[in-house]
């Protein structure tokens, strides 16, 4: 089976999102590592860049940290290769086209599949600019993830038609970051999807609670959740491990749970 | 391929989540284009507000001086708020107004296209908002104050280089965050789909203008055409109807800061690489892994890591050259048309007179030069008085 459709085959999947380098590659190491002891099903990894236009203040601030500390897209494989050694947890890149495209993306993709990387997630591509990418990660191996949006309408169900692995539905308009409540109709996004499709659907952008948490997976197979997390890599620094790792256990508790909303 | 495409440039790289607006943009542009009633009503605005026709100028004190061809000045400096921005802001606050929407957003750098959104806003009574970078609004805060003034709000940009890519950035990111009531008015050729389109076909009267005006004046078209090029809008703008001409040289000139062996350049063409950015594949000031290059120029309009995608495609095929003139030789220019002219250019416009003072004396005194005098200068006297190192009150 596909390893992205493997994170959603044992119930719902709890996906938390970093910023590799943030504070410093040894510690993205750990927390990878521990992150999926602690229950992740897919961990979403950021390459940082400079002008991350779809994220919020917090997830600015972890690029700008990583990539003062000097990280480069070499340095992340490098440590990827690494951690391979000893998990083989899916794992899904998050970044934007600069990065893929000036690497050489026919290079970059060679380098996710010897390195084992699962999917790759790109919020400045959008279906129109997909054969951008498509091609190589077709050839190499590479699941790309589309997006839809409280916007996307009546384009979800062209996106839907030709999605992989899982599609990544945003909650909310505007930028990454907590967000109290959420208006969208997740459940009838969701239900637009799947009639089209029988696809994976994760829910991603604002979500921070256990019973957030719980209440998406109600009408969805799983959450992402990356600003939470980033805030508190932000606090802790180098001291951050045990936190995130905490955290996760108690959001992949809230998504396994049913009925978490009642306890 | 994807939509608006100038040879490989152009496309739409931008969140789903703005995919819509886009099209929708692209729909409405498409109806009301062809509308002659949009299209009287956009005539009148130009005209008995904004005053064009602009002026072609016979620089004739500065031809003599540098002893070879005609400089001719095409005065984008005398339209009202003082630049050519104005053009294409008329155009899509406009278009926005009749696509229904009643809020209107927008980045600026020198605060020349903040002031002409907060101008147009005020005058069709739309709300307001502004992104600056925190670096651009210390140089330039008589504009800000101005965009007050005009009614807008105007929002501090203290992200990465805070300067105008940054303002682009966090305008696009508040676009997607209220899409369904706001528009956001591109200040120049770039951006994804349908902007770089929309943007050049506003500002193309600069062109047309000046075809008109110099046959008259000179029964025969221009030799070179000189314009500043930030993102491209004044340089498309002036270009655009000389495309077919094949006799007609087509020069931008980029702001090339303190040189373009420094880091410290904002040289797109000159030190730039292919990439894709701000909705766009074009070129980009870069480093090897694709993270985008903190740009450097004197002047504020100019200080931007890429180029509009139909200037890149210009590049390639060769129909238009692109030449770095740096902070050194745009001041000079500067000061030299307020000395010789008795006119005060905008810091980015003196880019393309420095390029005329070199180019001129080695030409003959039959050829012509048209250079665009995209904005007037008063936003700048204070930080050219810096640059000179006295001190003056604003
Ligand atoms: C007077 C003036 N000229 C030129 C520019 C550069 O923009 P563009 O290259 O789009 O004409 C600006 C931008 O702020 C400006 O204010």
């Amino acid at each position: 089976m596909n390893r992205v459709k493997e994170a959603f085959s044992k119930g719902k999947a709890f996906i938390p999102f970093i910023t590799a380098g943030d504070p410093s590659l040894a510690v993205t190491e750990q927390l990878i590592l521990k992150m999926a002891e602690s229950g992740a099903d897919l961990i979403e990894l950021g390459i940082p860049f400079s002008d991350p236009i779809a994220e919020g203040l917090v997830i600015q601030r972890a690029d700008e940290r990583a990539l003062i500390g000097g990280v480069t897209t070499d340095k992340i494989f490098a440590m990827i290769k690494r951690i391979r050694f000893q998990c083989d947890i899916p794992l899904a890149f998050m970044t934007y086209v600069n990065p893929v495209f000036t690497y050489g993306t026919e290079r970059f993709m060679q380098k996710c599949r010897d390195t084992r990387i699962d999917a790759l997630i790109v919020p400045d591509v959008p279906f129109e600019e997909k054969a951008e990418l498509a091609p190589y990660c077709e050839k190499y191996g590479i699941t790309l993830i589309s997006m839809v949006a409280p916007s996307s309408h009546d384009r979800i169900e062209m996106i839907a038609r030709e999605a992989q692995g899982f599609v990544y539905c945003v909650s909310s308009l505007g930028v990454t970051g907590v967000r109290e409540g959420i208006k969208t109709n997740i459940g009838a996004m969701v239900k637009l999807v799947k009639s089209v499709r029988d696809i994976p659907c994760a829910i991603g952008f604002g979500i921070s609670s256990p019973e957030q948490a719980a209440r998406m997976v109600q009408v969805a197979d799983g959450v992402i959740v990356g600003s939470a997390i980033v805030k508190i890599v932000e606090q802790y620094g180098e001291d951050c491990i045990p936190y995130v790792a905490e955290y996760v256990s108690q959001m992949k508790q809230a998504v396994g749970c049913p009925d978490f909303t009642e306890l | 391929m994807s939509k608006g495409r100038f040879g490989i440039h152009g496309g739409q790289y931008v969140p789903e989540t703005l995919m819509n607006a886009l099209t929708q943009l692209e729909e409405g542009y498409r109806y009301f284009k062809d509308d002659p009633g949009f299209q009287e009503e956009l005539k009148d605005l130009f005209n008995n507000y904004a005053g064009r026709p602009s002026l072609l100028y016979f620089a004739d004190k500065m031809t003599s001086d540098l002893g070879g061809a005609k400089i001719y000045l095409k005065r984008e400096d005398l339209n009202h708020t003082g630049s050519h921005k104005i053009n294409n802001v008329l155009g899509q606050v406009l278009l926005a107004r009749r696509m229904g929407k009643n809020r209107v957003i927008a980045e600026t750098g020198a605060g020349q296209h903040g002031v002409a959104t907060a101008t147009a806003a005020a005058l069709m009574g739309m709300e307001c908002e502004i992104f600056m970078g925190r670096e651009d609004i210390e140089r330039q805060s008589l504009n800000v104050y101005r965009m007050e003034l005009l009614g807008a709000r105007v929002h501090a940009v203290t992200s990465g280089t805070k300067t105008l890519k940054d303002a682009v950035n966090e305008t696009m990111r508040e676009w997607t965050s209220r899409v369904d009531d706001t528009h956001y008015v591109l200040g120049s050729v770039m951006g994804p789909h349908p902007f770089p389109t929309i943007v050049r076909d506003f500002q193309s009267i600069i062109g047309r203008e000046v075809k008109q005006q110099i046959l008259q004046q000179e029964n025969r078209l221009p030799d070179i055409l000189l314009a500043c090029v930030g993102g491209g809008s004044n340089a498309i703008g002036l270009f655009y109807d000389f495309i077919e001409d094949a006799g007609t040289r087509l020069i931008g000139c980029e702001a090339a800061g303190r040189g373009i062996n420094t880091a410290e350049t904002a040289a797109t063409i000159a030190t730039g690489r292919l990439g894709i950015f701000h909705g766009m594949k074009s070129y980009f000031c870069q480093d090897e892994y694709g993270q985008i290059a903190p740009v450097y120029s004197i002047s504020a309009g100019l200080d931007y890591p890429g180029i509009g995608p139909e200037h890149a495609f210009l590049y390639d095929s060769g129909r238009a050259e692109y030449v770095p003139v740096s902070d050194d030789e745009a001041v000079l220019a500067f000061e030299y048309l307020a000395s010789t002219e008795g006119i005060i250019c905008a810091i980015e416009s003196a880019h393309a007179v420095a390029y005329a003072r070199k180019i001129a004396p080695a030409m003959n005194k039959d050829q012509i030069i048209i250079v665009n005098l995209s904005g007037r200068g008063d936003k700048d006297v204070a930080a050219i008085a810096r640059y000179r190192r006295i001190d003056i009150y604003e």
